[in-house]
């Protein structure tokens, strides 16, 4: 089958990427900058061709609890929202990681705290790859630095968050959320058949019924399954670290930036190597698991690491982590909603690390 | 199992009259001696055997004492977080439309924390089941006030006494799902004498057979007794029950299909 | 005239011991036991089985479903 080539937002391409990956259910509630995802489902109204049913929830708190719901099912479900809306649905998140169902969530993250404001930022990073719900649990966390990885990344994420049975997270941002970018996309999938065997389909005389719940009262069991989380957080770590490298061969600085800040870091790379400086560009398609082994590797063999983020700075935590004192390590980020320059990323980087 | 037997040469399989639902696991209920969960499980998982459901049933356990129906009825059911059972219910019922849905609730979690689902879920006539029980209090975390407890009504957060000027006056949920467009049969019942039983009975398998014509959402309210909450022997708690809640929440259909 | 005759058996251990059953049987075919079983409880038994007319009423309202119940006429 032919692919298509379409030119379109990123929030268009995660919504038709849904459909033509098969996804059984999408249940959203607007907010500024991802509301096309709802909008672009209920035009396409694919209830009538693939029998993917979308609804428009009554609060982003409904809507994650609708995907618990459908996912206790076994069906491919999914919600989208952005940064006030992704706080609100923490409980859900914390309940679906704990009851180990999976499903996707799409954060396209605007500036915060609060209402904050409707332009890109980076600021959601500690609540997304670090739990962001109460209790020791994590989500798998793609972030996309383009509108194609948006569409891509959705069948991505249905095949881990069922791989693993646990939720899995785009954190994407205003920026590739509104920007139109050719995308090629996929033929049509069916949606599937056959659902897991843990799911709550109607429990048949062959089995003994499902239960779909994130509790246990007794202390011994509920660490018992801790540990058991945990033994799953570490083999998704050995197996989906996913990360890009750009012009890193012969480098002596290294940014690392995902989604948004990435593609600045690319021009801002390419300026450097004009002035002479060699700069090179580690990309972490996945911010869980963190591509923390390549970067300690990489720490040894350069002068420094600038890590850029639009935030105030929590991606470099992890960086720091990872590097763990081999080299220096400096954050420089814009907040509020506003993009970083390829420019003020190069100054930075000289002014941290040659002076001048 | 040890057992307390009348006459025994009655006891034979031919007169057998009246046993335990198979679809009730054999576990000891978690409940308080004398609360009408358990007997309004009973009810519920009689007729899920007698309407041959229990292989197209998904239930929806609450927050709050009956967290733990799935110990309790032998089908699949999820556990929902805090008042968002019908937004489970919602997405279940629309994913899977050939199922028997049904939400089981309390007070504190279908009439506070999630009253929004409730109401939406009623509003946009999901095809599903809410059942309510509603015994005024807030039973699990240790007798809290709850939105349907009556004014005057003593609990841990209200020990003099709800005050309506502070804590505002009782919640009549029932009352107001009747009024959305979206349910098709709303009714509010009790589960304390045998005949309430059975008028329960009655409502409830209405209101699972009404799933099937895809008309809207049932609503069956059980007002219900807290012995442990408040502070009675399950029997005073049944008489204040009868004397008090149910001349403020009236027993009977709110809503009934034009038919 | 035939008579109808009825008769119950209590799950002991089970049974939490509320009364709800003793006030509801029509008959008074029920109280509760002087012992106790592990759990604590006084539980339900028929303490005057010739009187119990198989009605079910104490069945019915068992929120713990412990009573089974047999009829038969005589």
């Amino acid at each position: 089958m032919e692919r298509e080539l379409r030119l379109m937002k990123g929030n268009e391409a995660i919504a038709e990427a849904a459909i033509r990956a098969g996804v059984d259910g999408y249940f959203g509630y607007p907010i500024t900058p991802q509301s096309e995802i709802l909008e672009y489902l209920m035009e396409a109204n694919p209830a009538e061709t693939t029998g993917m049913i979308v609804l428009q929830a009554e609060s982003e708190i409904a809507a994650i609890n609708m995907v618990y719901g459908g996912a206790g099912c076994g069906k491919k479900v999914m919600t989208s929202s952005s940064s006030p809306g992704i706080s609100l649905k923490q409980e859900g998140i914390s309940y679906i990681a704990g009851a180990e169902l999976p499903c996707l969530i799409v954060n396209v993250v605007r500036g915060g705290p609060g209402l904050g404001t409707i332009q890109p930022a980076q600021s959601d990073y500690f609540q997304s790859v670090k739990g962001g719900g109460h209790g020791d649990y994590h989500l798998i966390v793609l972030a996309p630095a383009s509108v194609q990885e948006m569409a891509d990344f959705v069948e991505l994420s249905f095949d881990l968050a069922f791989k693993y049975r646990n939720p899995v997270l785009i954190l994407s941002d205003g920026a590739i959320g509104q920007m139109m970018e050719k995308v090629y996309l996929k033929p049509q999938k069916p949606r599937a058949t056959e659902f897991p065997d843990w799911a709550t389909t109607g429990k048949s005389a062959s089995r003994e019924r499902n239960i779909i719940t994130s509790l246990d009262l007794d202390p011994e069991g509920q660490e018992e399954f801790n540990h058991k989380l945990q033994a799953k957080y570490a083999e998704i770590s050995k197996n989906e670290v996913r990360f890009e490298e750009f012009q890193c061969e012969d480098a002596e600085y290294l940014f690392v930036a995902y989604g948004t800040s990435a593609r600045v870091c690319q021009k801002s790379v390419q300026i450097a190597r004009e002035q002479g400086i060699t700069a090179g560009l580690l990309r972490p398609v996945t911010l869980f698991p963190f591509p923390s082994v390549r970067i300690n590797e990489l720490a040894g063999k350069i002068k420094g690491i600038l890590s850029v983020e639009m935030s105030s700075g929590q991606m470099v935590e992890d960086v720091l982590l990872a590097v763990n004192g081999k080299v220096q390590v400096k954050h420089f980020g814009r907040m509020g909603g506003i993009v970083t320059t390829p420019e003020e990323v190069v100054e930075k980087l000289k002014s941290f690390f040659i002076g001048g | 199992m040890l057992e307390a037997t009348g006459l025994k040469e009655i006891i034979k399989p031919e007169n057998l009259t009246y046993r335990r639902s198979e679809v009730l696991v054999d576990n000891t209920l978690s409940y308080c001696p004398g609360c009408g969960h358990g007997t309004t499980h009973r009810i519920l998982a009689e007729l899920i055997e007698e309407l041959g459901l229990q292989s197209q049933t998904i239930g929806i356990s609450p927050v709050g004492c009956s967290v733990l129906l799935y110990h309790y009825l032998d089908v699949d059911i999820q556990q929902a977080a805090h008042g968002r059972a019908p937004a489970l219910a919602t997405a279940i019922k629309r994913l899977l439309p050939d199922k028997f849905v049904f939400t089981y609730q309390g007070d504190g979690d279908l009439a506070a924390i999630g009253t929004a689902e409730t109401i939406h879920a009623c509003n946009r006539g999901e095809n599903i089941l809410i059942i309510f029980v509603n015994n005024g209090i807030y039973g699990m975390t240790g007798g809290q006030m709850a939105p349907t407890t009556l004014i005057g009504m003593k609990s841990s957060t209200s020990p003099r006494g709800r005050d309506v000027k502070t804590m505002g006056n009782p919640l009549k949920m029932t009352d107001i799902v009747a009024t959305l467009p979206g349910t098709y049969y709303v009714t509010r019942q009790s589960v304390h004498t045998p005949a309430n039983v059975r008028k329960t009975k009655k409502a409830m398998r209405k209101a699972i057979e009404y799933q099937k014509l895809n008309k809207g959402t049932c609503f069956v309210e059980i007002v219900s007794n807290c012995p442990s909450g408040w502070r009675m022997t399950p029997v005073e708690s049944n008489k204040w029950m009868e004397a008090n809640m149910i001349p403020f929440y009236p027993l009977g259909d709110l809503k009934t299909p034009a038919e | 005239m035939a008579k109808i005759r009825g008769s119950i058996v209590v799950d002991v251990e089970k049974c939490k011991g509320c009364e709800v059953c003793m006030v509801s049987c029509p008959t008074g075919t029920i109280a509760m036991a002087k012992e106790v079983n592990s759990k604590g409880y006084f539980y339900a038994y028929p303490a005057n089985p010739e009187l119990c007319i198989g009605c079910a009423s104490c069945a019915i309202v068992c929120p713990d479903g412990v009573i089974t119940v047999y009829k038969t006429k005589i």
